[in-house]
């Protein structure tokens, strides 16, 4: 990599994912985590939002900790697309020199973090669950300097059974995607206003503008299980998507929601945005009920940090029982309706 | 039409994760195989190849056993394979990885190029379109469906809650996910003709227009602080029990706790 002048790069920014027109909640929490990291630095926190006519979401973005909002519109960004938000962004990042870039691990965010920082030639660490500020290397070493202040990105890898932490000494911005549903964003401040840059690099088509031709949307009336206080999830043991009746009847009785594992959505029993997991949503409900599910180590890296854990499963063995607060051994199709039943009259007797 | 696909050889996550002295992983010591997203990848190539005419040519980045790999993918029905390896490739993160392959592209022709999403050991989907960033043509990630219409592509790219239908201009790179397809086994044919095919080696010297300060672990930015294996949170409370003594143990816990 070629050296650069790091004293330049300042502030903490953050991308602020919107689709449609509404941000998207990794946004806000990404705010929460930029301010705690901008603390620690002593600097400010910057959100980017580009799109085609978003300006209306800068005070939402004030209210979560955004102290200046550099907006980028143009009608070439009306629809995500790689290059023209690539350059939207890698701009943004040549003209305003932030030491630290955090962006969403979502579908936009694990192909716009690679391309841009790629564009503007710095590291980019991947689907971090923790971000602090602190020293690199950790300890000091002999015939090595000791950098303060740097970004220390910590992500699991190896499907979960490994954690590294990663820093990046040598480049700005230090880039990190940040797990969805990780980072806690702060109570909305009432009023909060931001400074407002709007900032236009200037669109012209190439080779690399795709065209989009369709946009279909996965019909959906659930809410999104990241939000939901209870989850009853189901995986391939459920055995059929009929089946997933008893499941629904457990949650309405719990006012939960009902999830799924990817066994499910592969077997297209379930739509996508209910799966839960390294590939789909990473939850922590007040409990989980994984049932039927196995627990393979990607399950398990998106559900873990729930409060409670009840696992049901008819396999002693499953991994799921490992992670389990609570596990039942036996027939899902006997313990569910009885348990639903029992969960019905406990509510009713506490009224 | 020419293909290139990318593919890389894993350890399997479940024969255990081992680590070097300097924190990066001790590939040699564990299970090896083809990462799943690039063997999607290599099926998506292969069914455009039996579709439309290809050649697909297959590249891998790693140590010497990596033709492990190759060898499977010619047994499946490629038709080329490039094994890039070097001592000063090793140790590299996305940034510098993707500056190699993509140095080692540049010495092939290709209509389309075909990575996996993301590989099981890093799980970064960094270097797909790290790579189409250097070459400086278009990527769709995350596909789901691949059809050639002409001089373009049209992909069913894959979003949390939608697809959109993209049609990009060739030359293109996608990011396959696993869901693309099932990938066909190896043919007892193709194994035989494998164990004899010749695999291109290619070294450092090899590779054109490639900066020595963006290989290896001295050219990569992202530096490993600390690595270990996860601390788990232990198991809980596991009993067996009929239906209703089981749900009435549930509930019991659940007053006890105030959990409901």
């Amino acid at each position: 990599m070629n050296k650069m002048n790091l004293e330049e790069y300042k502030g903490v920014f953050v991308y602020a994912q919107q689709v449609d027109g509404e941000l998207s909640g990794i946004a806000l929490e990404l705010l929460g985590k930029a301010r705690d990291l901008a603390k620690d630095l002593d600097t400010n926190v910057t959100a980017v939002l580009v799109g085609a006519d978003v300006k209306g979401l800068c005070d939402k973005l004030a209210e979560y900790g955004a102290d200046r909002v550099i907006v980028v519109e143009d009608p070439e960004l009306k629809e995500y697309r790689t290059e023209p938000y690539t350059h939207a962004l890698a701009s943004v990042i040549n003209e305003y020199k932030p030491e630290i870039m955090l962006v969403g691990a979502t579908a936009i965010g694990r192909d716009l973090g690679p391309r841009v920082s790629a564009r503007v030639a710095t590291g980019l660490t991947a689907d971090c669950t923790m971000l602090e500020i602190g020293d690199f290397p950790l300890k000091p070493l002999p015939n090595q300097e000791q950098k303060h202040n740097q970004l220390l990105m910590t992500r699991p890898a190896f499907g979960g059974n490994t954690i590294a932490t990663i820093a990046c000494p040598d480049n700005r911005p230090q880039m990190a995607t940040v797990r969805p549903g990780v980072m806690q964003k702060i109570a909305p401040i009432a009023d909060a206003k931001a400074e407002i840059i709007e900032y236009n690099p200037g669109f012209t088509p190439n080779d690399n503008y795709v065209e989009i031709l369709d946009i279909v949307k996965s019909v959906s009336e659930t809410v999104d299980i990241m939000d939901a206080k209870i989850l009853v999830s189901g995986g391939r043991g459920v055995g059929s998507p009929e089946n997933f009746k008893i499941l629904e009847d457990l949650a309405e009785a719990l006012g939960g929601e009902v999830s799924c594992s990817r066994a499910v959505v592969d077997n297209g029993w379930k739509p996508k945005d209910l799966q839960v997991g390294q590939t789909g949503k990473t939850v922590r409900p007040q409990i989980y009920f994984a049932i039927g599910i196995s627990g393979a180590i990607q399950h398990v890296a998106g559900m873990e940090e729930s409060d409670v854990i009840v696992a049901i499963n008819k396999d002693e063995s499953a991994p799921i029982f490992d992670v389990a607060d609570y596990g039942l051994v036996g027939d899902l199709n006997k313990i569910v309706p009885k348990l639903t039943e029992a969960v019905k009259a406990y509510k009713a007797s506490k009224k | 039409m020419k293909i290139v696909v990318c593919i890389k050889q894993v350890p399997d996550t479940k024969g255990g994760v081992q680590f070097n002295p300097d924190g990066t992983l001790n590939r040699a010591a564990m299970l090896a195989i083809m990462n799943p997203d690039d063997k999607a990848g290599l099926e998506a190539a292969l069914r455009l190849k039996d579709q439309y005419g290809a050649e697909v040519t297959v590249v891998t980045m790693g140590l010497p056993k990596a033709e492990d790999v190759l060898r499977e993918a010619l047994a499946m029905g490629a038709d080329k394979a490039i094994l890039v390896t070097d001592r000063v490739l090793g140790g590299a993160d996305t940034w510098a990885t993707s500056q190699t392959i993509a140095a080692a592209i540049r010495n092939l022709e290709y209509d389309l190029i075909i990575t996996g999403r993301q590989a099981i050991d890093g799980d970064t989907a960094q270097v797909g379109p790290q790579i189409s960033e250097h070459l400086n043509i278009p990527v769709i990630s995350y596909a789901q469906d691949i059809k050639i219409d002409g001089d373009y592509v049209i992909v069913q790219r894959q979003y949390e809650d939608r697809y959109h239908v993209l049609k990009a201009k060739i030359p293109c790179l996608i990011t396959a996910l696993s869901e693309l397809n099932e990938p066909r086994y190896m043919t007892p044919g193709g194994i035989w003709d494998a164990c004899d095919a010749e695999i291109t080696t290619w070294g450092r010297a090899d590779l054109k227009d490639l900066d020595d300060a963006n290989i290896g672990l001295k050219g990569s930015p992202t530096k490993i602080a600390k690595a270990s294996d996860k601390v788990r949170k232990g198991a809980g409370e596991k009993v067996t029990l009929d239906p209703d003594e089981a749900v009435a143990y549930l509930m019991s816990k659940f007053d006890e706790k105030h959990i409901i």
